[in-house]
C-alpha cells in the first residue's frame, strides 16, 4: 500500500522509537503534522521558539544518549534553528531537524518562506539532505539516525519540501544501512596501544586528560577503572564533567581558562600526556606555542581522526572509540608486565598536592552579600549531587561547573562549543521529558535566561517542573570581567539594565517565584524549591555584583599564568 | 609546499559545495579544483592543487576524509604521479604573428584548433607549468583570451584510485 510523504516521516520515527519530537508547525510542514495528530506513540512538544526546539532535542540527547529530534517549518523555522544547530555541532551531539521546503517546483524562485536550507547548515552539521523524491525518504532517515548517532555524533538535517510531503510511495524502513563513503574507526590499533601502555609505565610525572568524548562514549566505566589502576592524576575538560566521579581523590578538577591551578599545572608539567575524547581546545590549553614542551610525550584517544594532532603534536594518535579502546588497554594492563616507577609517581602527588593545597576556588564566605559560589554549593548539598543540571552561558556556568561535583556522566549539560546564551532553559526541557521522574536544574544568569524566557510557556503546557537557579548580577558578568580585566573597567554595554520582576514573571506564566537576597536564607529557599516537586521553581538569587570566576588564565597566555584570587 | 589532492566522492548534488564550502571556512588555498563524474556515473574524481604546511596538509585530508560523501582521498604529492591541464588561448593572428603562432602551437605541441582571418584558437595540454611557459613565450599583445581547466592529477604505475 502506498502511503504520503508525510506519513512515512512519522512512521520512521516511529521505527526509531522516538518518544518525543520538540517542533513548530508552518506551511511546510503542515502535512507532517497532520500525521503526527493521527497517531500518539510519537508525542509532540510544542515550543514558544525554534531555537528552543533544537535546544530540547540536544538537552534530551546529552542526558539520555538517545537521538534528539526537532521539526520546524521552512524559512525562519530554519533560520531560527540554525542557533540550535551550530550549538549541537559544536558539542558532537546526536540530532536530527527535520524541516519543511517549499514544494520542488518552487525552489529556486525565491518562493514566500524559502531559504537555502541544505546551504545555510551546511558547515554546522554533520551532514545534511534534500529528499527530492517521495521514495528516498525512509533510506534518508534511516542514513539521518545513523549517521546522527554513530562515529563523532553531530546533527543531521533533513530538508523535505511540501510536495515530497504529499506525494505516496511504500513504506520500506531498512534494517540497516550501509554507505561507501563513511565508515569510522572503532577499534582501536593494537600496535598503537601497546606503544601507548609502554609510554604510561614509563611516566614519571603522567596526567590523564579526559573530554566529552568520554561522556558521549559511555566509557565512564572503563575510565575510572583505568584511572584507578595506573593511580594517575585525572583532570576533565568543561564537557567531559561526570565522565569521572569529581569526589575521588585522583579527581584534579576541571582544567583550561577557568580550570583549577592543581589540574593547569599537572597538565603543563607532567612528561606523559594521555588525552581521551578531548580536543586541546583553546579555553583548555591557551596558546598552543606556551602549551608546548619538547620532552612531553602525548598519547591522543579520540574517534574523529581530525581532532588529533589538530593543534598539538600528538606522539602517539590511537583513532577509535574510547570505550573500545580503553577495554583493550586495561586487557593489556592486566597480563602486561612492566612496573611502573612508584617513586617517581609519589613524588609527583607529592608536587600535586602542594599545588591543590593552594585551594584556588576559594571565596569569600563571610560576604554580607550572596556568593553565586555558595548558592552552587547549596544546591549540590540539597539535591545530594544527584540532579540533572544544564546551564547558560557566562560566569554562572563556570561556578557550576567549578562547584557542583558531578559523580555520573549525562548529569552536567551546557554549551561549551559554541557557548550559546539561552540553552540552558529549552536543554532541561528535554532533559526532563528524559528523566521525568528525576531533578532537573536549570543554572543560568539574568541575561541568559532573557534569551529564550518564552519557554516558560513550554514547561506550563508539559507540567515541567524545572528549578531555576537565577544567579542574578544584574550583570552580563563574563563580559563585566573581562571588562574589569582587560578593558579598564570599562563596563560598555554589560550592566543589565530595565530587568523584569523575575518573581512576577514566572507568576504570569503559572510558576512559582521566589527571590532570596541574603546569604542566611539560601539554604532555606532551595529546600523550599526542591521540595515544591510538580512546580515549576524559579529562584531569583540576588548575588554579588563584583565576583568573578578564578583561576583565569587570560587569552593568548599558557597554563600556568593563571589569575589566582 | 604545493601539494595535488585527488577525492574520489558520490556523485551527488552539493557534493562539490561541500567541498568547496570547507575549503573557505577553514581558510585553505585553492590554487584550482577539478571535478567531473567518472566511468562509474555514482562517483565524481575532483583534484585539488593546494598549498600549506605539513600540518595543514595533514588537516585538509583529515578534513576531506570526514565528510560524509567523500569516498577516498589520496594526496597525489606523495609520490609518483602526472599532471595535466588543458588551455585554451585566443590569439591575434594577423601578419607576421600568423606564421609565429603557428610555430609557437607546434613547438609547445598544441593544436590550433580554430582559425579565422585575425586569430587562431590554440589548445594545449601539460603541466601547469607548461601552460605557463607559453604564455610567457608569445608577447602580452598578441593574447586575446585565456581559459585553463585546473590540474587533473593521477598516479604512475598501479598507484590507483579506485573504489
Ligand atoms: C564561557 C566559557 C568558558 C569556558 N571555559 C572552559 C574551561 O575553563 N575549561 C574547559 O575545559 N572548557 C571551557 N569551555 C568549553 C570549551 O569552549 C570547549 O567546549 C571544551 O573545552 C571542549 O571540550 P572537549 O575537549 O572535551 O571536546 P568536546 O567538544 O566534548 O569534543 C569531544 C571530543 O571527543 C571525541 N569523541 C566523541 N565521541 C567519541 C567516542 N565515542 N570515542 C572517542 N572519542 C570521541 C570527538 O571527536 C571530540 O574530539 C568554556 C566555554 C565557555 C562558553
Ligand atoms: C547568544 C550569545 N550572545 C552573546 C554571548 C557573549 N556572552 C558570553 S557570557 C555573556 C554574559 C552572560 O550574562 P549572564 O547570563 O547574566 O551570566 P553571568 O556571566 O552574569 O553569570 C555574554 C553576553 C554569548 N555567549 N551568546
Ligand atoms: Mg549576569
Amino acid at each position: 500500500m502506498e502511503i504520503s510523504g508525510a506519513e512515512i516521516v512519522v512512521r520512521c520515527l516511529q521505527a526509531e522509537n522516538v518518544e518525543h519530537v520538540f517542533g513548530y508547525p508552518g506551511g511546510a510542514v503542515l502535512f507532517i503534522y497532520d500525521e503526527l495528530f493521527k497517531q500518539n506513540r510519537v508525542k509532540h512538544v510544542l515550543v514558544r521558539h525554534e531555537q528552543a526546539a533544537v535546544h530540547a532535542a540536544d538537552g534530551y540527547a546529552r542526558a539520555s544518549g538517545r537521538v534528539g529530534v526537532a521539526l520546524v517549518t521552512s524559512g525562519p523555522g530554519v533560520t531560527n534553528a540554525v542557533t540550535g544547530i551550530a550549538t549541537a555541532y559544536m558539542d558532537s551531539i546526536p540530532v536530527v531537524i527535520i524541516t519543511g521546503q517549499v514544494p520542488t517546483h518552487a525552489i529556486g524562485q525565491d518562493a514566500f518562506q524559502e531559504v537555502d536550507t541544505v546551504g545555510i547548515t551546511r558547515p554546522c552539521v554533520k551532514h545534511n539532505f534534500l529528499v527530492k523524491d517521495v521514495r528516498d525518504i525512509a533510506a534518508t532517515m534511516k542514513k539521518a539516525f545513523y549517521l546522527a548517532a554513530s562515529g563523532r555524533p553531530g546533527p543531521i538535517v533533513v530538508d523535505i519540501p511540501k510536495d515530497v510531503t504529499a506525494a505516496k510511495a511504500r513504506f520500506d524502513y531498512p534494517e540497516s544501512i550501509g554507505m561507501r563513503s563513511y565508515n569510522p574507526v572503532t577499534k582501536g590499533h593494537g600496535g598503537q596501544i601497546k606503544k601507548a601502555l609502554s609510554l604510561l609505565m614509563k611516566a614519571e610525572r603522567p596526567m590523564i586528560y579526559t573530554g566529552g568524548g568520554v561522556v558521549l562514549g559511555d566509557a565512564t566505566k572503563e575510565l575510572t577503572q583505568l584511572v584507578r589502576k595506573l593511580g594517575f592524576p585525572c583532570t576533565s575538560t568543561l564537557m567531559g564533567l561526570g565522565g569521572f566521579p569529581a569526589s575521588d581523590a585522583q579527581f584534579l578538577g576541571m582544567l583550561g581558562m577557568h580550570g583549577t591551578y592543581e589540574a593547569n599545572m599537572a597538565m603543563q608539567h607532567c612528561d606523559v600526556l594521555l588525552a581521551i575524547g578531548a580536543r586541546f581546545d583553546d579555553r583548555v590549553i591557551g596558546n598552543p606555542k606556551h602549551f608546548f614542551d619538547e620532552k612531553r610525550k602525548i598519547i591522543h584517544i579520540d574517534i574523529d581522526p581530525s581532532s588529533i594532532s589538530k593543534r598539538v603534536r600528538v606522539d602517539v594518535p590511537i583513532v577509535g572509540d574510547v570505550r573500545d579502546v580503553l577495554q583493550e588497554l586495561l586487557k593489556q594492563l592486566g597480563s602486561g608486565s612492566a612496573k611502573q616507577d612508584a617513586a617517581s609517581l609519589k613524588t609527583w602527588w607529592a608536587q600535586i598536592e602542594l599545588w591543590r593545597a593552594r585551594d584556588s576556588l576559594k571565596y569569600d564566605r563571610a560576604s554580607p552579600l550572596i556568593k553565586p559560589q555558595f548558592v552552587i554549593q547549596k544546591l549540590h548539598e540539597t539535591t545530594r549531587g544527584e540532579a540533572y543540571v544544564t546551564s547558560d552561558v557566562g560566569q554562572h556556568q563556570m561556578w557550576a561547573a567549578q562547584f557542583y561535583k558531578f559523580e555520573k556522566p549525562r548529569r552536567w549539560i551546557n554549551s561549551g562549543g559554541l557557548g550559546t546564551m539561552g540553552f540552558g532553559m529549552p536543554a532541561a526541557m528535554g532533559v526532563q521529558l528524559a528523566h521525568p521522574k528525576d531533578t532537573v536544574v536549570c543554572v543560568t544568569g539574568e541575561s541568559s535566561i532573557m534569551m529564550c524566557i518564552q519557554e516558560l510557556s513550554t514547561c506550563k503546557q508539559y507540567r515541567l517542573p524545572l528549578k531555576i537557579v537565577n544567579l542574578n548580577n544584574r550583570y552580563m558578568g563574563m563580559v563585566r570581567q573581562w571588562q574589569e580585566f582587560f578593558h579598564g573597567n570599562r563596563y560598555a554595554e554589560s550592566y543589565m539594565d530595565a530587568l523584569p520582576d523575575f518573581v512576577r514573571l514566572a507568576e504570569s506564566f503559572g510558576h512559582v517565584g521566589m527571590r532570596i537576597e541574603k546569604p542566611g536564607d539560601v539554604e532555606a529557599a532551595l529546600a523550599e524549591a526542591f521540595k515544591r516537586k510538580s512546580d515549576l521553581v524559579f529562584m531569583d538569587f540576588i548575588t554579588d555584583q563584583a565576583e568573578n570566576v578564578y583561576p583565569m588564565i587570560p587569552g593568548g597566555k599558557g597554563l600556568s599564568e593563571m589569575i589566582l584570587v | 609546499m604545493r601539494h595535488i589532492i585527488s577525492v574520489l566522492l558520490e556523485n551527488e548534488p552539493g557534493a562539490l559545495s561541500r567541498v568547496s564550502g570547507l575549503f573557505s571556512a577553514r581558510g585553505y588555498n585553492i590554487e584550482s579544483l577539478t571535478v567531473a563524474p567518472t566511468e562509474d556515473a555514482t562517483l565524481s574524481r575532483m583534484t585539488i592543487v593546494t598549498s600549506g604546511s605539513d600540518d595543514v596538509i595533514e588537516q585538509i585530508n583529515k578534513q576531506l576524509n570526514k565528510l560524509v560523501d567523500v569516498v577516498k582521498v589520496i594526496d597525489l604529492s606523495e609520490g609518483d604521479h602526472i599532471e595535466r591541464e588543458l588551455m585554451l588561448v585566443k590569439v591575434r593572428a594577423v601578419g607576421k604573428d600568423r606564421e609565429e603562432m603557428k610555430r609557437m602551437a607546434d613547438i609547445f605541441r598544441g593544436r590550433i584548433i580554430d582559425v579565422t582571418e585575425r586569430d587562431y584558437t590554440i589548445e594545449l595540454t601539460g603541466s601547469g607549468s607548461k601552460l605557463d611557459a607559453f604564455l610567457k613565450a608569445v608577447s602580452r599583445e598578441v593574447i586575446l583570451e585565456t581559459v585553463r581547466t585546473g590540474a587533473s592529477g593521477i598516479g604512475r604505475g598501479d598507484r590507483v584510485l579506485k573504489l
